[in-house]
C-alpha cells in the first residue's frame, strides 16, 4: 500500500504519522510539501496534526487553501482514503470535505492526555482491524476540538452512521461526544485524538498500531 | 479604499471565550453585562474602482477565506 503525508508549515505530527505508516505498510510514505500540487499515486493520504500556519485566522483555515489540498480534494473525490488527525481534521472541515467545524474547547483549556473512545461502525469500516462497539485509547492534545454542526447536519451524521469514534468522557464539549466522523462516501476520516502517538508501549499504548494495521489491510485486500 | 470585516460567531454557537469574559466582568462588579460574544475585526486596503466593486471582492474574500459560514457571520464596511 502506498501512502503520503502532507507537510504544512508548523505540522508537528508529520514524522510520527510517517513512522506509524511505515510500520503498518512496510513502505515509507511520500512526504508532500503543502505548496506542491503534484502527488504520487497513493491509496492513503494523511493530513497530520500540528498548528499549521500558527492556527492563524481559524485552526486549519490557511492550510485548507494550500495547493496540496486541491489535489487532496480531487483524490478524495476519486475514492482515495484521506485521514486527517487533529489539525488535519480541522483542515478537512475547513475545506468542506467534512461537515461541521471544530471550535475552542468548551472548558477553554488545552486538553492533553489519553482519551478512550467507542469505535462506531464507520470507524471499523475505515480501519477493519477495529471492531464496532470496542474501545480504543489514543492521546488527545488540542485546544480546538469541540465539534459543532447545525442540528440538521448532526441528525444526518447520526442517521447515516457517519460518526466514526465517540469519546467515553467528553474532553472538549464536542456535540454528541464526537471524536471522529467520516464523509458520506466513507473514505475521508477526521479524528481529533492521535492514533500515531499510540503505536508503542513506551508511548503509553498500542491501540494506534491496530488502527494503522487496519488501514494497511483495507488497501491490500 | 478601506475595508473592515467584522466576524462574529453565529447565535447558538457556544462561545466559551465570551462566557469567560462575561464571568470576568461579573467578577469586577459589572453585573449589568450579559450575552458577551467575542468576534474579530479584519481591516485592509482594497484597490478597486468604486465601493460596489470593492464590496463584491471583499464579499468573495469572506466566503473563500475570512469567515467560516458553518459557525460565523460577517459584516463588511467599505470607506474611502
Amino acid at each position: 500500500m502506498k501512502s503520503a503525508v502532507i507537510v504544512f508549515p508548523a505540522s508537528n505530527c508529520d514524522r510520527d504519522a510517517a513512522v506509524a505508516l511505515e510500520a503498518a505498510t512496510g513502505a515509507a510514505p511520500a512526504m508532500v510539501w503543502h505548496g506542491d500540487r503534484d502527488m504520487p499515486d497513493v491509496d492513503l493520504i494523511v493530513l497530520p496534526g500540528g498548528f499549521s500556519y500558527g492556527d492563524y485566522l481559524r485552526s486549519g483555515a490557511m492550510a485548507a487553501r494550500s495547493p496540496a489540498m486541491e489535489t487532496v480534494a480531487e483524490r478524495a473525490g476519486k475514492g482515495v482514503r484521506i485521514l486527517g488527525v487533529c489539525n488535519g481534521f480541522q483542515i478537512l472541515t475547513e475545506t468542506g470535505l467534512l461537515p461541521g467545524a471544530l471550535l475552542r474547547n468548551a472548558g477553554l483549556t488545552f486538553v492533553c492526555g489519553p482519551a478512550a473512545m467507542r469505535v462506531e461502525p464507520a470507524g471499523a469500516a475505515f480501519s477493519p482491524s477495529l471492531t464496532a462497539g470496542d474501545y480504543v485509547t489514543f492521546p488527545v492534545a488540542h485546544h480546538d476540538g469541540n465539534y459543532v454542526a447545525d442540528e440538521e447536519t448532526l441528525k444526518r451524521l447520526e442517521g447515516t452512521g457517519q460518526v466514526a469514534f465517540r469519546y467515553v468522557a467528553n474532553p472538549n464539549g464536542s456535540a454528541n461526544d464526537i471524536a471522529g466522523i467520516v464523509n458520506a462516501a466513507g473514505n475521508v476520516l477526521g479524528l481529533m485524538p492521535h492514533p500515531e502517538r499510540a503505536i508503542a508501549e513506551v508511548l503509553g499504548g498500542v491501540d494506534g498500531r491496530a488502527f494503522f494495521d487496519g488501514l494497511a489491510a483495507a488497501r491490500a485486500a | 479604499m478601506k475595508a473592515k470585516v467584522e466576524i462574529t460567531l453565529k447565535s447558538g454557537v457556544l462561545d466559551p471565550q465570551g462566557k469567560a469574559i462575561e464571568g470576568a466582568l461579573a467578577g469586577l462588579g459589572f453585573d449589568e453585562a450579559s450575552g458577551v460574544r467575542q468576534g474579530k475585526v479584519i481591516e485592509f486596503n482594497v484597490d478597486a474602482p468604486d465601493e460596489a466593486a470593492a464590496r463584491a471582492r471583499v464579499e468573495e474574500m469572506c466566503k473563500k477565506l475570512l469567515a467560516n459560514p458553518v459557525m460565523e457571520n460577517y459584516a463588511i464596511s467599505i470607506s474611502a
